[in-house]
Parts: C-alpha cells; sequence; structure tokens
C-alpha cells in the first residue's frame, strides 16, 4: 500500500467518524433532511470564500461556508415559523435557492476558477494527497487531513463536554428548557458542527454524499442499540468500515471513491435493515409469526379448558370449530403436544396438568395485564421455543 | 394563610398573535395539592409552560417565592405530558430519571454515584427499580409515567408541576402515582396538575383553578368546586357531587 493509499483512506475515515457524531444526532432528532438542506446550501459559502482564498482547504472559507449553513437553518426555522408552509416545504424552498446562487456563481466565473460542479457534488477522494501542507518548507502531510482532523477533535471535545446536554435536550426539550439548558444554544450548536463538518467533509466526499455519512450509519446504529453510546460507538465503526471498504471497491473497481463508500453505507444499512436482531425486518416478522402462534395456542387452551363435552375436544372438531385451516391446528395441537400441555386419546384432547396450570395462569395474565407474568410464564413453562 | 409558592400577574400568552392566556392573576399558596382545570385548549399546559419559562408570555410576570424563576429553577419540578418525547429514545428507565439531576448539576458536570443513588431511590418510590435497566420503549404508558413522576421526585424540588400525569395509565398507575403526590403534599410541598377528570378532582385534591383562556376561579375545592363554576369554565350545565 502506497502513502497515498494510506492517507486517502485515513482522511475518509476521520470524515466518517467527524460526520457520524453530530448525524446520531440528527437522525434522534428527526432532522436528517436538514443535513441535507446544509450540505447543498453551503455551495455558496464556498465559492465566495474561494473567490477570496483561492483555497479550498483555508479556515475562512470552512467559516464561510459554515456560515452558509447555519443560515439555510435560520431561514428553514423562520419560514416555518410562520406557520404558512410546513418544515420539510421550508427545507424545500430553502436549500435549492441558496445552491442554485453556487451554481451560477460557478458558472459566471469559471474560466478563473478551478472548481467544478461535479467536483463540488461528488468531491475528489482521490486528489487529496496532492494538496500538501508545508510548515517551514516540511511536508506534514495532506491539507485535508489536517483539517478534518482540526474538526473532528473540536467536535470530540464538544461531545465529551456537553453530552449530556446534548442527550437530554434531544430526548426532552421542555425538560431541557425549565432546568435551564437553553434547547436554542444546544440546537444552533449542534447546526454549528454539523454545517463545519459538512464543509470538512465537503472536500472528500462532496455535497450529497456527505448526507449519507451522516445519515446511513446513524440510522443502522439505531437500529441496534438501546444505549445512546453504544449508538454513537457503532454509527462510528459503519462510518470506518464503509469508508476504508469502500476505498478498496473503488480500488477494484476503478471507479469514485466516493460512490463506492456511499454504495459500501448503502449495503452496511441494508444489512442491518433486514438481520438486526430485535428491530430488523426479518425479526420483526418472526416475531410476529411467533406471537400469532403463542396467541392460537392460548386460544386452544381455553377452549379445552371451557369444555369438558366429549365433542368439543375432538380433534377433528377442532378444525372445523375453532375455524382454523388445517395446517395451523397441526402446528398448534404438535406445539402444545411437544409442550406436555395436552395428551390425546382416541383423538380426544385433554389438558394435562401443566397445560391446566398454565392456562389459569395465562387467563390471569390477560385479565391483569403484567408484563412480568408472562415473562415468568415463558420461563416456567419453557414455551414458545420450537 | 400560608407563603405564596407560586404567583402570577397579569399573565397574556398568545399564539400568533391570537390569546391562549389572558390576563391571569393567580396565587398559589405553599402546602396544596392543586388541579388545573377546563376544557381543550383552555391553556392550561400553556399556563405551566410560562411559568416555567418554556414559553415567552407577550405580558406579565411570573414568580416562585417572590423570585423569577430563572432565580428558582432548583425549586422547581416538571413533568410534561407523556407524549411530548419520543419513547424510542435510546436510553433506558434510570437513565431518564438521572436527567432530573442535571439541573443541580448544572452545564459540563456530569452526574456521578451521588446522582445515580437518588435516580434509584426515585425508581423505588414509584415502585419501578425492577425496571431501571429497560429501554423506555418496552415500557407500557403507565410505567413510563410512573418513570417521568421519578425524573421529578429525584430533582427534591418545593413546586411540582405535572401537565396530565394520568393520562393513559390504568386505575392501579392512578392510584399510585396519587398516593406520592398525597406524600408530597404532607412533607409541605406544592403540587401543580393539569387535571381532566372532573369526578375525581374533590377525591384527590384540596385546592383547585378553573381555567378557559381566563382565569374563572381558584380556591380550596370544598369552597368553589361547585356547579356554578364548572358551568361558567365549561360552558354547559355541568352537575357533579361533591364528595364530603
Amino acid at each position: 500500500m502506497s502513502n497515498a493509499q494510506l492517507e486517502i483512506q485515513l482522511i475518509a475515515s476521520l470524515v466518517a467518524v467527524a460526520c457520524a457524531i453530530p448525524g446520531t444526532f440528527l437522525v434522534l432528532r428527526k432532522m436528517a433532511m436538514i443535513s441535507d438542506a446544509i450540505s447543498h446550501s453551503i455551495l455558496p459559502g464556498i465559492v465566495i470564500g474561494f473567490f477570496i482564498t483561492q483555497d479550498l482547504n483555508s479556515p475562512i472559507l470552512i467559516l464561510l461556508a459554515a456560515l452558509t449553513g447555519i443560515i439555510t437553518v435560520v431561514l428553514v426555522e423562520y419560514i416555518q415559523k410562520t406557520g404558512l408552509v410546513k418544515e420539510d416545504t421550508a427545507i424545500g424552498l430553502v436549500f435549492p435557492a441558496l445552491f442554485s446562487i453556487g451554481v451560477i456563481l460557478i458558472a459566471k466565473n469559471a474560466n478563473d476558477v478551478h472548481l467544478d460542479v461535479d467536483a463540488v457534488l461528488l468531491g475528489e477522494l482521490a486528489f487529496a494527497p496532492f494538496d500538501r501542507l508545508l510548515i517551514g518548507g516540511t511536508d506534514v502531510g495532506p491539507k485535508s487531513l489536517w483539517v478534518i482532523g482540526t474538526i473532528l477533535l473540536v467536535t470530540i471535545a464538544l461531545l465529551i463536554l456537553f453530552f449530556k446536554e446534548l442527550k437530554l435536550s434531544t430526548f426532552d426539550k421542555g425538560l431541557a428548557a425549565s432546568l435551564g439548558f437553553s434547547p436554542a444554544i444546544i440546537h444552533y450548536g449542534l447546526m454549528s458542527v454539523s454545517s463545519i463538518t459538512t464543509v470538512g467533509a465537503f472536500d472528500a466526499v462532496g455535497a450529497i454524499l456527505v448526507v449519507a455519512l451522516m445519515i446511513a450509519p446513524a440510522a443502522a446504529a439505531y437500529l441496534l442499540t438501546t444505549d445512546l453510546k453504544k449508538m454513537l460507538a457503532l454509527a462510528i465503526t459503519f462510518g470506518v468500515f464503509s469508508a476504508i471498504l469502500g476505498y478498496w471497491v473503488a480500488h477494484w473497481l476503478d471507479a469514485s471513491i466516493a460512490g463506492s463508500i456511499t454504495t459500501v453505507l448503502g449495503f452496511v444499512f441494508l444489512l442491518v435493515y433486514l438481520f438486526a436482531p430485535s428491530k430488523g425486518i426479518i425479526a420483526v416478522m418472526y416475531r410476529e409469526k411467533q406471537q400469532r402462534t403463542e396467541v392460537s395456542l392460548l386460544t386452544f387452551l381455553l377452549h379445552l379448558k371451557n369444555h369438558d363435552e366429549i365433542e368439543e375436544r375432538h380433534v377433528n372438531h377442532l378444525n372445523e370449530h375453532i375455524n382454523w385451516q388445517k395446517v395451523r391446528s397441526k402446528t398448534v395441537l404438535e406445539l402444545a403436544l411437544k409442550n406436555n400441555m395436552i395428551h390425546i386419546e382416541n383423538n380426544i384432547v385433554s389438558l394435562t396438568k401443566k397445560g391446566n396450570n398454565f392456562t389459569s395462569k395465562a387467563i390471569n395474565y390477560i385479565i391483569t395485564n403484567e408484563d412480568t407474568q408472562i415473562e415468568d410464564m415463558k420461563d416456567d413453562f419453557f414455551l414458545f421455543r420450537g | 394563610m400560608n407563603k405564596i409558592a407560586v404567583k402570577v400577574d397579569d399573565l397574556t400568552v398568545a399564539y400568533n398573535y391570537k390569546p391562549v392566556l389572558w390576563d391571569i392573576d393567580l396565587k398559589i399558596p405553599e402546602g396544596v395539592l392543586m388541579a388545573i382545570v377546563g376544557p381543550n385548549g383552555a391553556g392550561k399546559s400553556t399556563l405551566i409552560k410560562s411559568i416555567l419559562g418554556i414559553l415567552k408570555p407577550i405580558a406579565g410576570s411570573v414568580s416562585i417565592y417572590g423570585k423569577p424563576y430563572e432565580k428558582q429553577r432548583q425549586l422547581v419540578a416538571y413533568v410534561p405530558q407523556k407524549g411530548s418525547v419520543d419513547w424510542d429514545f435510546p436510553t433506558t428507565a434510570l437513565d431518564v430519571v438521572m436527567m432530573g439531576t442535571y439541573g443541580s448539576l448544572g452545564w459540563i458536570k456530569r452526574p456521578g454515584q451521588k446522582e445515580k443513588k437518588a435516580a434509584l431511590e426515585a425508581l423505588e418510590k414509584v415502585g419501578m427499580l425492577a425496571f431501571k435497566n429497560r429501554q423506555i420503549s418496552q415500557l407500557s404508558g403507565g410505567q413510563q409515567q410512573r418513570i417521568f413522576l421519578a425524573r421529578a421526585l429525584v430533582q427534591n424540588a418545593s413546586i411540582y408541576f405535572m401537565d396530565e400525569p394520568f393520562q393513559g395509565v390504568d386505575a392501579t398507575t392512578e392510584i399510585a402515582i396519587i398516593n406520592i403526590l398525597k406524600e408530597l403534599r404532607k412533607a409541605g410541598k406544592t403540587v401543580i396538575v393539569v387535571h381532566h377528570d372532573l369526578q375525581t378532582v374533590p377525591e384527590y385534591f384540596d385546592w383547585v383553578t378553573f381555567l378557559n383562556v381566563k382565569k374563572i376561579a381558584t380556591g380550596p375545592v370544598r369552597d368553589i368546586f361547585n356547579d356554578d363554576n364548572l358551568t361558567k369554565t365549561y360552558g354547559i350545565n355541568y352537575q357533579v357531587s361533591i364528595q364530603e
């Protein structure tokens, strides 16, 4: 692996971490679309900054562009507050307006400026190692590495200092306000960090893909954990994993690095979405099926408990009477048999002592609606594991 | 008469220049368990939020024990409506209760063992200790309300504001909550509750405020909880028998 390759992967990884941190809070605050708006509307800031500094990595450019990001948020909120349009409409109105100003500025000055729309939209990570930072004539590495590294350090410091405040105001704005933690300060703080990170990542991955780096890792992490710190850690892991794997995919395919990173991010999310242990689609479907079987089993057992008459308890009668199809009746009968809830003699079904006991408890559970009791029940009877 | 815990003067609050609270004067004596009642849209939640500085009034002032709210935050605990937060947020019951300690910690400082101990005690008080590590979306509506109550208890405040704590809870939880509120009153705390069920007002509360954009009446339940005030507040003839 060459030095340049290493540097590209390092930059991509730092960008991923810097995006995953504010991204996690944006996802939890249901503000994912705001990151999209910011990433587009910082374009005029970047262009104007570039006219002034002639350097995409200049701190002045980054601050100017970040300021445009904040202006976007303020404008969206202002329009929304008038009550005439909803938030998503306000976002849809503001960022194309700002973005198009940037596009026109680039087009008007295309001859003088080494800045084209493609690079702005998609970034060009492969060129990052060429722009070196020289201190006193010594090469200390690519400029973008220093830029994103600095942004990341500030982000981490802010996260550690204000973790409690961020968590509180994200979960319960009203309580935060009443306890004296101004939700507005935290909100605009988060928006500032998001804007600065977006500008810092912009050069590497471009306006469109930076959104994916903010949202996809956090969205995947959200499906895997019920702990905010773990969610942050997972989002960072997914981001870095996708950044590095994405680089190698691009290497093998000889394709855009940013595009490959985003594709990997998409696959990571898809895998989590399908296979997450409790919130994934497959787990949810499995649970629903299990619940259906549980309810069927209970219905069946209750029926047996309520009817002493022989004709009500004949195997064939159950098909007809409970109005289940044969397959379902068979499944339920087998499950009940396997768990020693019933015994069958001459095609007549009766509850065993265990089955009788279980059914009484279940009725009690249904009446009192106490979650804790059903947990005990499962342990008692080793049920529903088939 | 007791000290005045909360004093509201000429408070007017408007959304988009339409007043939702109109010239409210209110004195809440220390140590009462007070219900705020009124129809939907009467401004009950708005009144609480304005007292707590969450909403900015266009006129009027609020004082807590004679000083503005900003100086008295430590004395006040707030239980928002259960529906005002996202219960899918990745956190546990214990962590939510710990949030009650953030106010006394101030900015940047983190909760430690002392705060954790206080939170565990509050969880025990509301009968939720067994659920401390449960993710909050896995709690029933009644259990979530108890968590919110525990979060207020951990603040160890003098005045408690609660926005519909009985909404969507079962009878057992309702009794558990009201018993805790009565204990708070016994300990000399002032408790102010936005309440919907008129039938239970005489049984639960000793003080009541009728509100419908304007203040209709405020005072001891046994003196002013009558058909006359109910009719004035709700605009239709109400017949509620008071159990002495």
